[in-house]
């Protein structure tokens, strides 16, 4: 039904997604001023292993509720992700840190076609369907309808940011990552030691993008070795969107692109007369990131990158 | 009266909360070496940025040779007839010395793509001479044995050199060197000094930035001195050197008092 | 030359470029007669293997376009492949059934058919690629490096996009089915899809698009070369060595970067027309960001910015996957009994293996420029006298 509330509630659930992935993206711009283009991929693999993983409890304990089912897949997801990312950083990304930033992110980019030809080679090419795990009956909010899966989605999205807010803010951790971001060589001279920091934050946008992977797939029922990519790409937007590096900025750059994705394809068809329809879909995120970067390239909350003098 | 070169005027720029340059002026005549000098951070590189149309000032007027323009564009100031070198040196690293020079020749020149492909008379007989103009710089230079060399094999004190020959390549009315001297040591600024004599008899004006204060009293014909911004001295080297306000910008206020004699040698 | 710092300023290796060397003549002349004989040598192994080479001039068109943008003048492009799609389309759409089927207007004005000659659709190809080429450099001038990959991705994606779904309400572009039935190249009244007999041999129609390829191919190469060593030329590479310091030297910065973006697409247009020829079918699946990517993999392989570099890449990424098709299946199956990475897998996983090891472990590529010929990649000045004092000592 395409009243507004329902293209609201989507362009939430949407935009919590891309939130959750825009992180990762933002911190590791924010320490490394690299676009970390193998993060979509490293979404795909924490959703197919969640995928497998879930697979193989249910045929070794069919009882097994919903719930836990998806519990445990994240719990097999998050590992496997973080250790790929901490793969790629000390592999691709550590030994170019002082290679102009063209060579990075060349390298990101092959990184990328390797992740995704391996995932190619462990689950095949064709679309996977994820299990129905959370009860299935809509709840109505008046004329709009909106599934156990999406309400999960927007809440865990919001439990999550708001510790990854604290994190950053009140902890030594969050300091040494903050430090990081403005000036490594200073923040060094201060006892952190850049290289975990950067591990660190590559490891924390990993667990969440293999959530948000997760939740991706039982909330779109479907999974595949390319589902990353343009979600990515999208995610990518939103940090821009909402300031690059700056932690507060990928959470509102995420939302307010799921709203305006879900917005302009709901109401594009009448908008154009029928010429132009939801399948443009992808479109809008492309023409909010070149409209931000060409209008207001700092972005919404304005963006926090390292001091690379 | 000479020709005047270079009239800058009421010069203001501003950086969020901080007045980078306010007010400034300037006044270079033909032939003349002139010297920007002031403490660290008092604007000298900043007004060189706004001078070459690398940052856009607040407001100011600039009158080259009688000319007035606008620096918004940094090439068009190239084309008008300043060129510059930088306080980092930037010349293109993996370029031979040669080319970078080459494209000093760049705005003196105008073959495009079309000539280029079709190796049209005029791209033939521009490549020609842009590669033998280049050539006789870089020998008049004295790096001649490193034409070939990529730039940033070049020992560091011939680095100054190319990037200098690379802006006068482009035959420039004025030539703006920033910290021409810097990390040079003496016999290396004495032949430095002896290559500015020389450009300025090939009728090249210069204006510099210097730390250095004795290459400066012994180079320059007339001094401006910056200071938070502001212009505080105007004079030739001697008269500035015993301005109050210049020492105690360099040396405190206790020294303005009673003003040492710097040495001009 | 010695190793002191004052040797003789008349002593000086003789400058590259000028008269071409004999040695240099005798190869290019054995080279070229190579190509001539390639196709029937090849052939001999099976028609396959002589369309792979179509298929890897064109490649090499692409690749030599994009060392343009990327390589010359220092900007990534990751949405190259929009302009190869715009070559093969304009031709597709000029030279095919399609329009004159869903438009019943332009089968009422063209009753025999749209069948525009190649000769005149690629330079509207290639004229439509430039202005594209515009349209995406435009907005993207004061973008540092890693926003203008992402956006030119976008664009690229884009593209692809439009050429999916626009087939309604209007069929432009026939969606992903794609337009089929494009007419073949003719010479006047030969037609190279099928040749009949040429001075009493019967070439067969892939031999003789190889050679209609390569002559472009060869022809693109000559454009790449002479607008390498020119003023242009120069001021790319000023642009991309340091983008303030070109400016500061008179470099229109704009227009130099509009210059390269839209005489790269140029290039991919003219590839796109004549792949649409050859391949008489064309859809939005042949151009994805993948191919983008293939491309770049490429030129990033060859050598970024070395014309003879950048062929050397397209030749062996485009070839190897074939060859890979012929051996490694085939050995698969006799080893394991079975094939466990098929041709296209092995083929992407070649491409991404390429791109990240060239990165790691040689970042100017297999065949960079000779003076380039310097351990790390992309230096930058360095003050050290040390350093200098080693090329000083080096070079003699």
């Amino acid at each position: 039904m395409d009243t507004l509330v329902q293209q609201v509630i989507n362009g939430l659930v949407l935009g919590s997604l891309y939130a959750l992935i825009a992180l990762g993206y933002t911190m590791v711009y924010g320490v490394l001023n690299l676009i970390n283009f193998a993060h979509g991929d490293v979404l795909m693999i924490g959703a197919l292993s969640a995928l497998s993983a879930i697979g193989v409890l249910q045929g070794a304990w069919p009882g097994l509720p919903g719930w836990t089912l998806l519990l445990l897949g994240m719990t097999a997801a998050i590992p496997v992700c973080i250790a790929l990312s901490l793969v790629i950083e000390r592999v691709a990304y550590r030994p170019l840190r002082n290679a102009p930033r063209l060579a990075p992110l060349i390298t990101a980019i092959g990184v990328s076609i390797l992740i995704e030809t391996m995932a190619m080679l462990i689950w095949g090419r064709n679309y996977l369907t994820f299990p129905r795990l959370l009860p299935d009956a809509p709840i109505h909010l008046g004329n709009a309808t909106i599934s156990v899966t999406k309400v999960v989605v927007i809440v865990l999205a919001a439990l999550i940011m708001g510790a990854l807010l604290w994190l950053v803010q009140s902890t030594r951790l969050g300091r040494a990552m903050r430090a990081t971001a403005e000036n490594p060589r200073v923040a060094s001279l201060m006892g952190v030691n850049p290289d975990s920091v950067i591990a660190t934050t590559f490891a924390i946008g990993a667990g969440l993008a293999a959530v948000a992977g997760v939740m991706m797939e039982a909330t779109y029922q479907v999974a595949h070795f390319y589902m990353g990519f343009i979600p990515g790409l999208k995610a990518f937007t939103a940090a821009v969107l909402g300031g690059i590096g700056n932690i507060a900025g990928a959470m509102v750059g995420g939302i307010v692109l799921g709203l305006i994705e879900a917005l302009g394809a709901g109401y594009i068809g009448q908008l154009t007369n029928g010429i132009f329809g939801s399948n443009y879909q992808d479109v809008f995120a492309f023409i909010v990131l070149c409209t931000v970067l060409i209008l207001r390239p700092s972005g919404l909350l304005g963006e926090r990158v390292a001091d690379r003098a | 009266m000479a020709e005047c070169v270079l009239l800058a005027h009421g010069i203001n720029k501003r950086f969020g909360g901080l007045q980078a340059l306010s007010d400034v002026e300037i006044r270079i005549e033909r032939g003349q070496i002139y010297g920007l000098i002031g403490p660290n951070g008092a604007g000298k590189t900043t007004f060189f940025n706004v001078l070459t149309g690398l940052t856009a000032p607040d407001a100011g007027t600039f009158e080259l040779c009688g000319v007035r323009y606008w620096p918004t564009e940094a090439h068009r100031v190239a084309q008008l007839g300043i060129a510059r070198t930088f306080q980092n040196i930037r010349l293109f690293p993996d370029m031979t010395a040669l080319e970078n020079v080459m494209v000093g020749r760049h705005t003196r020149t105008r073959a495009n793509a079309l000539d280029a492909v079709l190796r049209t008379r005029r791209a033939r007989t521009e490549e020609a001479e842009i590669r033998q103009r280049a050539l006789e710089i870089i020998e008049d230079i004295g790096i001649g044995r490193y034409a070939y060399y990529l730039a940033r094999t070049l020992p560091y004190g011939d680095q100054r050199r190319l990037e200098i020959a690379r802006a006068l390549a482009t035959e420039p009315r004025l030539l703006a060197l920033d910290e021409p001297a810097a990390g040079m040591n003496a016999t290396e600024k004495a032949a430095l000094l002896e290559l500015m004599a020389r450009i300025r008899s090939r009728g090249v004006t210069i204006l510099l930035i210097e730390h250095d204060v004795k290459l400066v009293m012994g180079l320059c014909d007339r001094v401006t001195v910056l200071d938070y911004g502001k212009v505080i001295a105007v004079g030739s080297p001697a008269q500035v050197q015993c301005d109050p306000g210049v020492i105690e910008a360099y040396l405190g206020r206790a020294h303005a008092a009673a003003p040492p004699r710097l040495s001009p040698t | 030359m010695g190793a002191t710092a004052t040797a003789e300023p008349s002593n000086h290796p003789a400058p590259p470029g000028g008269r071409t060397p004999p040695r240099v003549l005798g190869a290019m002349i054995a080279l070229g007669a190579a190509l001539i004989v390639l196709p029937w040598a090849i052939g001999a192994f099976g028609d396959a293997w002589v369309r792979a080479l179509c298929f890897v001039t064109l490649y090499v068109m692409l690749a030599l376009g994009l060392n343009i943008v990327v390589g010359f003048a220092g900007l990534l492009d990751l949405g190259y492949i929009a302009f190869y799609a715009v070559g093969a389309y304009t031709y597709a759409l000029l030279a095919s059934p399609h329009l004159t089927e869903h438009f019943p207007a332009l089968a009422h004005a063209f009753p025999a058919g749209l069948h525009v000659s190649i000769w005149v659709t690629l330079p509207i190809g290639a004229s439509l690629a430039a202005a594209f080429g515009i349209l995406l450099g435009t907005p993207v001038l004061k973008l540092r490096g890693d926003y203008l990959a992402i956006v030119t991705l976008g664009f690229g994606e884009i593209i692809r996009i439009f050429l999916n779904n626009l087939n309604a309400p209007l069929n432009f572009t026939n969606g992903p089915s794609g337009i089929t039935l494009i007419d073949p190249v003719r010479i006047g009244s030969f037609n190279l899809a099928h040749p009949g007999t040429v001075l009493g041999m019967h070439p067969s129609s892939l031999v003789l698009y190889y050679y209609l390829l390569v002559a472009v191919a060869l022809l693109a190469i000559l454009v790449c070369v002479r607008l390498q060593d020119s003023r242009l030329g120069r001021a790319w590479m000023a642009l991309r060595e340091d983008e303030v310091a070109a400016r500061a030297m008179g470099v229109n910065v704009r227009n130099v970067k509009l210059l390269a973006f839209s005489l790269g697409a140029t290039f991919g247009g003219v590839a796109g027309g004549l792949f649409a020829a050859f391949q008489g079918f064309v859809s939005p699946e042949s151009f994805s960001l993948n191919e983008s990517i293939i491309v770049l993999s490429m030129i990033v392989l060859g050598g970024l910015g070395h014309v003879p570099g950048v062929v050397l890449g397209a030749v062996m990424l485009a070839l190897l996957p074939e060859a890979l098709r012929h051996t490694a299946v085939p050995l698969q199956d006799a080893l394991f009994g079975r094939v466990l990475i098929d041709a296209e897998v092995l083929r992407m996983l070649l491409y991404g293996l390429a791109t990240v090891g060239i990165m790691l472990y040689r970042p100017r590529g297999l065949w960079p420029a000779p003076e380039h010929g310097m351990r790390r990649a992309f230096g930058r000045v360095a003050a050290a006298n040390g350093e200098a004092a080693k090329a000083v000592s080096g070079h003699g």
